[in-house]
């Protein structure tokens, strides 16, 4: 069995993120930048299935700029087999990345595509649902624990109201939640060798596909800074604050 | 059973600016040396803050086409003020009347972080291998006693130590010579300096916490290249220290404040000096309506060459500020700690090809354009212990008159950690409340330093004995951990002594301050501590 798993390279969590000033976008300037959580989830899920023997080959891919390489190798120090840089050098929709990644599931035939259920950049949360659909495979997004089985994968799920298992046939789209498991750790001699793994380069402007961005992008701007509270003295003073100044009653 | 390990020449330990310089000269005379270099920060310059005005000295040395290969030294200082300040006055100095150290006209404001980024990039293209998130933890001898190399950090273990599913033991890392370039306090160099007595006959080793923050300001409060540095205010005559206010490009001023850790009073809190002083009416103005946008804080080395400690040992060498080569009266160790660098890998060469001893680095850093700069500056932080009017004239007299030349030294007479006073001995001091604008809180400083070390791991803050900080420090000395450190990571809460090692930005200043010695600051969990961008 074949998994192919997506990684994203987005600006650390730890970062504080700074808007500029323009409201063009964020400062990514000397910013550090990591591999998107749960995309790590989702490689490290992919090494668990391969190391109890379900499956044969992992193929991780990344799309972005050429520093998206480091995601790659990060998941190839793991235990990625193979990696796949597609070069895009401006910021691509979910939309545009899933039809680049369809266009590699053709290619590469995998039995299963790994992603993380979102990337902490945007928060989308679509390019695994739209890839399924454009794919007409099943999808299982939010997967908090994943059972492979030989002709279909059975997946706990996260949601409002518990835990909701459900079974889908392969090949199948799954997304992963940071629960899945805890990714581990790079040993240093996995560095080194992950640099000799193959990673084959393409270019995204090449695939022939239509990537025009749909969504025209206004303006960023940083969320509203919380006014400092105050103590009121007595239940009557906040109902009349609640009425007279905060308006909720 | 064996830990893994892997064979190397030379294995340097810290991705600051001596370490990568001593593997970029390495690789420049050989090609053919396997050399790496362990980091304990997330990624290069991650862990580097410095102020910095840089000398490119050492840079035009050892890449002289530093310029057109785009190394991030843009910006040339322009203009230099110097202020004393009182309560509410100010006194410009004329900078004639400067020592021909202070001046920097030839000289760029950079930022260290971004200058490391880059010499990493160029160490990689020679071969250098580098991994980040890898602090070494731990020195490995031969039988002979001589050191083999070092051990990386056993990773995934929980706050007892037991191996957690993620548990990935140390790997070995051998070479035929070890350099440690760790930085002021580096906590393997500390081991080493007591374990070979390297600072036999030295003065005790002074030291100094530098807070740093980024501004951005209003392009009317901005001027490009200017330098500016204050003496005074709101420090008494007693205590060392200044700011140093540079102003980069995009409309960033990195602004700073520096201050001796042989301070006296215990209520001292350096992070609230710094805060403070903003809110003098001469700095006010520079800053009002702009944004920080970052922040953090890092031990410097302010001894000199009276408290350098002999520097090779069989095996290894100490390099850059884990030696302590900054330059005091200059506010800068940049190019003396890639000096050390240079002359390191030139002694390495010596010592792997022809045998020689290691001793010749020390011979050479001796006979460098380095150790010459230090040997004339090593009157003026010593003078300063007699208070800072004195200081001054004395320093007037030994930088201008005999240009460091007079034919006496002084001495540091006690270590930082001896010189406060006991609480009851000295004056509280209230500080005014941050007003979120200027001047800020430790939370919300933190916060900016992208720091977090993965929970559940041990404790990197170790304390010899856990009760003496409510038995007798807090007592004595009204635990001045609370003051010292920067970011709030000690604190006493219902008796009760919490250390919230999360917030460490691995600054050192507890590991150098604490009365008894009684905190050791040791390496966490890969990758963990602050994310610095362009510090």
């Amino acid at each position: 069995m074949k998994i192919l798993v997506a990684v994203k390279r987005v600006i650390d969590y730890n970062v504080q993120i700074r808007v500029k000033d323009d409201g063009s976008g964020v400062h990514t300037d000397n910013v550090k930048m990591s591999t998107n959580p749960p995309d790590d989830n989702a490689v490290e899920e992919s090494v668990k299935l391969k190391e109890s023997g379900k499956v044969k080959e992992i193929v991780a891919i990344s799309i972005g700029e050429d520093k998206a390489q480091e995601s790659i190798r990060k998941a190839l120090a793991v235990g990625a087999d193979k990696g796949i840089h597609v070069k895009a050098d401006s910021y691509i929709e979910p939309l545009g990345i899933a039809k680049i990644l369809k266009k590699i599931v053709e290619k590469e035939k995998p039995d299963m595509v790994f992603l993380g259920k979102q990337a902490i950049d945007d928060d989308c949360n679509q390019t695994g649902q739209m890839l399924a659909a454009m794919l007409s495979w099943p999808q299982a997004t939010f997967s908090s624990k994943v059972n492979l089985k030989d002709k279909s994968v059975e997946i706990v799920r996260e949601i409002d109201e518990g835990l909701e298992t459900i079974e889908v046939n392969l090949p199948a789209v799954v997304s992963c939640d940071l629960r899945l498991n805890e990714p581990r750790f790079a040993s240093l001699p996995n560095i080194m060798k992950a640099k000799k793994k193959p990673m084959e380069q393409l270019n995204a402007k090449d695939l022939g596909l239509d990537l025009t961005n749909r969504i025209q992008q206004i303006k960023v701007e940083e969320p509203p800074k919380r006014k400092a509270g105050i103590k009121v003295a007595n239940v009557a003073e906040l109902v009349s604050k609640l009425k007279n100044e905060a308006k909720v009653l | 059973m064996a830990r893994e390990a892997m064979e190397y020449d030379v294995v340097i330990v810290g991705a600051g600016p001596a370490g990568l310089t001593t593997a970029i000269k390495l690789k420049q005379l050989d090609p053919n040396l396997n050399v790496c270099i362990l980091e304990k920060g997330s990624e290069v310059g991650a862990h580097i803050l410095s102020g910095n005005v840089f000398e490119t000295k050492a840079l035009d040395e050892l890449l002289p086409n530093w310029k057109s290969e785009g190394a991030p030294v843009k910006t040339k200082v322009s203009k230099e003020k110097f202020l004393f300040l009182g309560k509410n006055s100010s006194l410009s100095w004329p900078t004639w009347l400067l020592p021909s150290v202070q001046k920097n006209h030839n000289n760029y404001i950079v930022s260290l972080a971004n200058l490391c980024r880059w010499l990493a990039e160029q160490a990689e293209k020679l071969g250098v291998e580098i991994f980040p998130g890898f602090p070494a933890s731990e020195v490995l001898y031969h039988e002979d006693g001589s050191i083999k190399g070092v051990a990386t950090l056993d990773m995934g273990l929980d706050k007892e130590g037991n191996k957690k599913d993620t548990y990935q033991e140390g790997m070995e890392l051998h070479a035929k010579v070890t350099v440690f370039s760790e930085g002021c306090r580096g906590h393997l160099g500390k081991q080493l300096i007591k374990k070979f007595n390297l600072d036999d006959g030295k003065d005790p080793q002074q030291y100094g916490i530098g807070l740093k923050e980024i501004w951005e300001v209003s392009e009317q409060q901005h001027q490009e290249g200017l330098v500016m540095h204050t003496a005074g205010w709101p420090l008494d005559s007693k205590t060392y220290g200044g700011s140093f206010i540079y102003h980069a490009e995009n409309r960033q001023i990195y602004l700073g404040y520096v201050i001796g850790l042989d301070y006296q009073n215990p209520y001292l809190s350096p992070f609230d000096e710094f805060q403070r002083f903003k809110t003098h009416p001469s700095i006010r103005k520079m800053f009002e309506g702009g944004k920080r946008i970052s922040f953090g804080a890092r031990a410097l080395i302010e001894g000199g060459i009276q408290s350098l400690p002999k520097m090779f040992m069989p095996g290894a060498l100490l390099i850059g500020c884990d030696a302590g080569t900054l330059n005091m009266p200059k506010i800068k160790g940049s190019h003396t700690a890639m000096k050390s660098g240079i002359v390191a890998a030139e002694s390495i060469i010596e010592n792997i090809k022809n045998k020689a001893d290691l001793s010749i680095y020390e011979k050479k850093f001796k006979e460098s354009w380095a150790y010459k700069e230090l040997f004339t500056a090593r009157n003026v932080k010593p003078s300063f212990s007699w208070g800072l009017i004195l200081g001054i004239i004395f320093t007037g007299i030994d930088q201008i008159l005999f240009r460091g030349r007079m034919p006496f030294t002084l001495k540091h007479k006690h270590a930082d950690h001896e010189a406060l006073k006991p609480a009851s001995q000295m004056p509280k001091i209230e500080y005014p409340k941050p007003d979120g604008k200027l001047t800020f809180d430790k939370t919300s400083s933190v916060y900016l330093t992208g720091t977090n070390h993965a929970e559940n791991q041990p404790v990197h803050l170790r304390l010899k004995d856990p009760h003496l900080p409510i038995n007798y420090t807090l007592k004595e000395y009204d635990e001045p951990a609370q003051r010292y450190c920067p970011v709030g990571v000690y604190e006493i809460q219902k008796e009760k002594f919490v250390i919230n090692s999360q917030n460490c930005i691995h600054c050192k200043t507890c590991d150098i301050k604490e009365p008894s010695q009684n905190i050791t600051w040791v390496a966490p969990e890969g990758g963990g501590g602050p994310k610095y961008g362009n510090m």
